[in-house]
């Protein structure tokens, strides 16, 4: 008993002498990594980035194709002689959508692969992990895959710039499309219990604060959602705006059949790429009892965006997107979420190539803040030196019953703050007039 | 040096791996001394593992579910109670584990074989789920993330993940020596008494169910002590990292070192971390689909269990002892001819 | 009152599903005095070989028979080679060994069919709280069910199987082929087992689309005794009502815990389960 009382001394004092007395949540008065070395992942012929991507887990159906869409750019890049005499290297890690293993991935990405920068990083619960670690070490965190508001910090994360328009906006442009056409319903929210559903409410709830009978929130990990939809029919929802990843507002609808509850979805971007719903639900249209196709269970579907549309047929830049898809990766189904990947691929490409020959990671910053990126995106983006938010607006389209989009209200911009939302008339620049390569 | 009691021989023993340990992080890099602390950290939940199901007899299957509970209780710490050292989280850490471990060690006590084994599978399933019930506490799935500063100001131009793989490796070495020491005394006897024969043990005057319950509360703090240390050098907690196969992969990795010795712990903790890296390197080389390349590491573990259980039920270990013992003794033989 | 009636019929459907994993358990253990904690992989893969066969044909019905056949397979396959060899290894040695091949088969489902989960179909319309696939799931339990109790009470195949299983030297002598029938028993076990994957996946499919159901499962066979398939069955639709009732009215995250607090409860009144036969131990 003596010795155990001894090792316990013995651990005591060593572990206080060790480990200091500094509390262990609190912040020390100096961090930062060191300026003035040359960058990591860049050579003259070369620059390295990495990212993290649910290529497997609840979130991979459909986002697992995003880091492919951006990679077939990234190929057209470098065969094109690359940016500034460099070609991309494209590094992409999976994280499964678990935020330890995205902790672990970009350790590894930024400790052992030395990537000049991070580029796509997905998800919210999982980026929000290595926010912080990516600030400390001075690692560009540029067009982060999720709207989350917590991107746009440029005080305390100096080097991360949003891409996707953040839930807050979309949630103003949902609200308001749907105090205009659908006055007077009562509404229910079926959102992802974090930052997503959070964010998305304060937008929702500047113009639908009173038509809002339910909030319900679904968790990643648990695929039965009978619960919560219950709920909202319960409560009488006609219509219900799904916060949703793509398995659940595939969940969504097949619960909504199996109750036999039909209210109007409005569905936000994340979750609205038609050509992953279709996927999904596919198998169970058959059991339906009736002939119907998958197509039919989506129909009448609301839904939010603000990238080309591969159903756009007189869209310059899907014809574009549509080219490197068939010349990189025709075996991949043309999807929204696969030009998601495109069009962010395309937008650091642009950044790049503002930031010039001689690349440093801060040069690679001041290319993001500079206002001057303007590309395939239907709004502009919210860059400057005191705003790293990514798109500012969307459109609203309706899924038709032969599988076709309808734009319902052509695309309007806002902020996240209680601003108006506005119509915005700019026309895009042609893929020629903002030409990468050759 | 014989003379001295076996308490002071294994600090001495874990003070000079402990230097070892310092050099090794020095001549290597950063990443490196990530992956050295995360050997150290399962080492300490295997060998936990290794007291109770190894020593013990009482197979559980729900060893990740004591490191769940160290992880989240260093984040709410670090997050709630920002002035407390890290050090004292992990003590904390520990406690809860033990806590939890004397809990379900009651419940359990009563149960052998299948039934503690589906009773602990039950366990690993459940607790992490708690997460996402209390969202507002536990943030669901998304998971507590938080920055934990211990580094003093003396140290500040030593890279971060060395200073954390020298404090995992302190406290990892410290939880040996107590193992060790424990193993080697009469409760060491006693636990292995109770595995052989319970019948036997109880009539020899022997306490079987306080001993079971015993070997569960000292398992689970190494768990919860090995879940603290994760949270610290992760900078997060989510139950994500808490599955079933997390649980399975430590006695996996159990009985592939050798499931009745604390250095069967050491090989399997080796294990568990470099059959990742290596399945990972090998996956980069022969350019497999994701697909194959996440699932590698699992399969394998499946296929050292079966190999193992077959053809050598002693583990690595048991194959190393063998060995050591031809080297020292030689063949008869050999020894006729001189 | 519809909220219970309700969580009533929701539960009974589930529970026809672990009632239906928890007797394979049983009747591997009857036999051969292993739990088989590879059985949800068993029945994981030969789901996805219904997938696929249903994929490439189009027919539900074909990849469901396809599934069964695959899943006896399989079960035959396991006892031969693995379990065979570890007769006389000790308990321990059978449950890491079937724990081995469970990690195996989880990772060889994700590396063939990828860990991204796929649509899986309903057995018929899932429309209705108590739809037509539901009231197929519990018809076609309580079927398999009544047939294998008829299997082993009043066939002389059953009555060989069952002297194989309780005294094997004897049934040696009398001259039961007591390896086949070891062999037949896993087949059989693991039928039932493909039969209870088909029904408890949908609607989706993933290499972990199984873990929950099978403690629920192992939960259910231990309640009603291990050794006990009429117990396993009623153990087996009561967890799934009772579990159906903390979801409804406690929240779906606190299901595992209530299996669990369930469990302990009830081996700590009845260790060897509800219905099962405690046997004193040998000195």
């Amino acid at each position: 008993m003596r010795s155990s009382r001894s090792v316990l001394a013995v651990a005591l004092a060593s572990a206080l002498v060790l480990a200091g007395c500094g509390g262990a949540g609190e912040t020390p008065a100096n961090s930062g990594a060191q300026k003035g070395e040359p960058a990591p992942g860049v050579t003259d012929t070369e620059v390295v980035i990495g990212t993290h991507q649910p290529l497997t887990g609840p979130a991979a159906p459909g986002y697992s194709r995003i880091s492919v869409g951006a990679k077939a750019v990234y190929d057209y890049v470098n065969d094109g002689g690359g940016i500034n005499g460099r070609k991309i290297t494209y590094k992409v890690e999976d994280d499964g959508y678990n935020p330890t293993k995205t902790v672990e991935v970009v350790k590894k990405l930024v400790l052992q692969d030395k990537v000049f920068a991070i580029v796509g990083g997905l998800g919210t619960p999982t980026h929000s992990k290595v926010l912080d670690y990516l600030s400390g070490e001075g690692v560009p965190d540029v067009l982060v895959s999720s709207g989350a508001l917590m991107w746009n910090s440029p005080e305390k994360h100096p080097n991360t710039f949003g891409y996707q328009l953040d839930y807050t906006r979309e949630g103003k442009i949902q609200g308001q499309y749907i105090k205009d056409n659908f006055a007077g319903k009562k509404v229910g929210l079926l959102v992802q219990g974090d930052d997503v559903g959070t964010d998305t409410q304060k937008g929702l709830d500047q113009f639908i604060k009173d038509q809002i009978v339910e909030r319900k929130t679904y968790d990643p990990a648990n695929t039965d959602v009978t619960p919560q939809i219950s709920a909202l029919q319960a409560a009488g929802a006609e219509v219900v705006v799904c916060e949703c990843i793509p398995a659940f507002m595939a969940l969504t609808i097949l619960t909504t059949l199996k109750i036999g509850y039909k209210p109007q979805l409005v569905v936000s971007s994340i979750g609205a790429d038609p050509a992953t719903l279709t996927g999904l639900v596919e198998q169970f249209a058959k059991q339906g009892g009736a002939q119907v196709s998958g197509g039919a269970l989506l129909t009448g579907i609301i839904g939010t965006r603000y990238l080309p549309s591969v159903r756009g047929g007189d869209d310059a830049w899907t014809t574009f997107f549509k080219g490197i898809h068939d010349k990189y990766i025709p075996q991949e189904a043309f999807t929204d979420t696969l030009v998601y990947g495109m069009v962010q691929a395309y937008t650091f490409s642009q950044a790049l190539k503002a930031a010039g020959k001689d690349l440093t990671r801060q040069k690679l910053l001041d290319a993001m803040s500079s206002g001057e990126l303007k590309g395939p995106g239907l709004t502009p983006f919210a860059y400057s030196k005191d705003d790293h938010a990514g798109y500012t607006g969307a459109l609203v389209f309706r899924i038709e019953a032969d599988g076709s989009v309808k734009t319902l209200q052509e695309a309007k911009t806002t902020d996240t703050q209680t601003g108006e939302v506005k119509s915005y008339g700019e026309k895009r620049p042609t893929p020629e007039e903002v030409k990468l390569v050759g | 040096m014989k003379n001295l009691p076996p308490i002071v021989l294994h600090l001495l023993a874990a003070l000079g791996c402990l230097v070892l340990l310092v050099l090794l992080t020095m001549v290597t890099d950063p990443f490196t001394n990530l992956r050295i602390a995360t050997v150290g950290y399962y080492l300490v939940a295997v060998a936990g593992l290794a007291l109770l199901t190894g020593f013990n007899g009482q197979v559980s299957l729900g060893h990740g579910a004591f490191m769940f509970i160290g992880a989240y209780t260093v984040a709410l710490l670090v997050k709630r109670v920002p002035s407390f050292p890290i050090w004292a989280d992990l003590l904390l850490a520990t406690v809860a584990g033990g806590i939890a471990g004397l809990l379900a060690g009651a419940a359990a006590a009563r149960l052998r074989g299948p039934y503690l084994a589906g009773a602990t599978l039950a366990l690993a399933v459940g607790l992490p789920a708690v997460a996402q019930r209390f969202p507002d506490l536990f943030a669901g799935s998304n998971g507590l993330s938080f920055t934990v500063n211990s580094q003093p100001a003396a140290l500040a131009g030593v890279p971060p993940t060395r200073w954390q793989a020298w404090i995992v490796w302190l406290a990892v070495l410290l939880a040996l020596v107590f193992l060790a020491n424990l193993a080697r005394g009469k409760l060491g006897r006693t636990l292995r008494a109770v595995r052989d024969d319970e019948v036997a043990a109880s009539l020899a005057g022997v306490h079987v169910g306080r001993t079971k319950i015993l070997a569960f509360l000292v398992s689970s703090a190494c768990g919860g002590l090995a879940g603290g240390l994760q949270a610290f050098l992760l900078g997060t907690a989510a139950p994500g990292s808490f599955t079933v196969a997390l649980s399975l992969s430590l006695l996996a990795a159990l009985v592939l070192g050798g499931l009745g010795s604390l250095w069967g712990a050491l090989w399997g903790a080796l294990a568990l971390v470099y059959f990742q890296v290596w399945t990972d390197d090998l996956a980069e080389l022969l350019d497999l689909r994701t697909d194959i390349s996440d699932n590698l590491p699992l399969a394998l573990y499946g296929v050292v269990l079966i190999v193992i259980v077959l053809a050598f039920p002693a583990g690595i270990q048991g194959g190393l002892r063998k060995v050591w013992v031809r080297v020292r003794r030689p063949a008869p033989s050999q020894r006729g001819e001189a | 009152m519809t909220t219970f009636v309700n969580l009533t019929l929701g539960g009974l459907s589930s529970g026809a599903v672990y009632a239906a994993l928890g007797l394979s358990l049983v009747i591997i253990y009857r036999a051969t005095r292993v739990v088989n904690f590879a059985q949800p992989a068993l029945a994981l893969i030969s789901s996805y070989v219904a997938y696929s066969v249903t994929k490439g044909t189009g027919s539900y019905w074909l990849g469901f028979a396809a599934a069964i056949v695959v899943g006896t397979l399989l079960g035959v396959v396991v006892e031969r080679l693995l379990i065979r060899p570890l007769r006389d290894a000790g308990e321990l040695s059978a449950i890491i060994a079937t724990l081995g091949l469970l990690l195996v088969l989880q990772a060889v489902a994700g590396m063939i069919w990828s860990n991204e989960p796929h649509a899986f179909s309903y057995a018929f319309d899932f429309r209705g709280r108590f739809a037509a696939a539901d009231l197929f799931a519990v018809l076609a339990v309580v079927v398999t069910a009544a047939g294998v109790l008829l299997l082993f009470k009043f066939t002389p195949l059953g009555l060989r199987m069952r002297a194989a299983a309780f005294n094997p030297e004897v049934a040696r002598l009398v001259g039961v082929r007591v390896g086949v029938m070891l062999t037949i028993g896993w087949g059989l076990a693991a039928g039932v087992g493909s039969l209870a994957g088909m029904l408890a996946i949908p609607p989706f499919i993933s290499p972990n689309a199984l873990d929950e159901v099978f403690v629920f499962a192992l939960t259910a066979a231990v309640l009603g005794g291990l050794d006990n398939p009429l117990g396993t069955i009623v153990g087996g639709l009561g967890l799934g009502i009772g579990l159906s009732y903390v979801s409804g009215l406690l929240g779906p995250e606190l299901v595992p815990l209530a299996a669990l607090a369930i469990l302990v409860a009830v081996l700590a009144v009845r260790p060897a389960g509800l219905f099962g036969r405690a046997t004193a131990r040998r000195v």
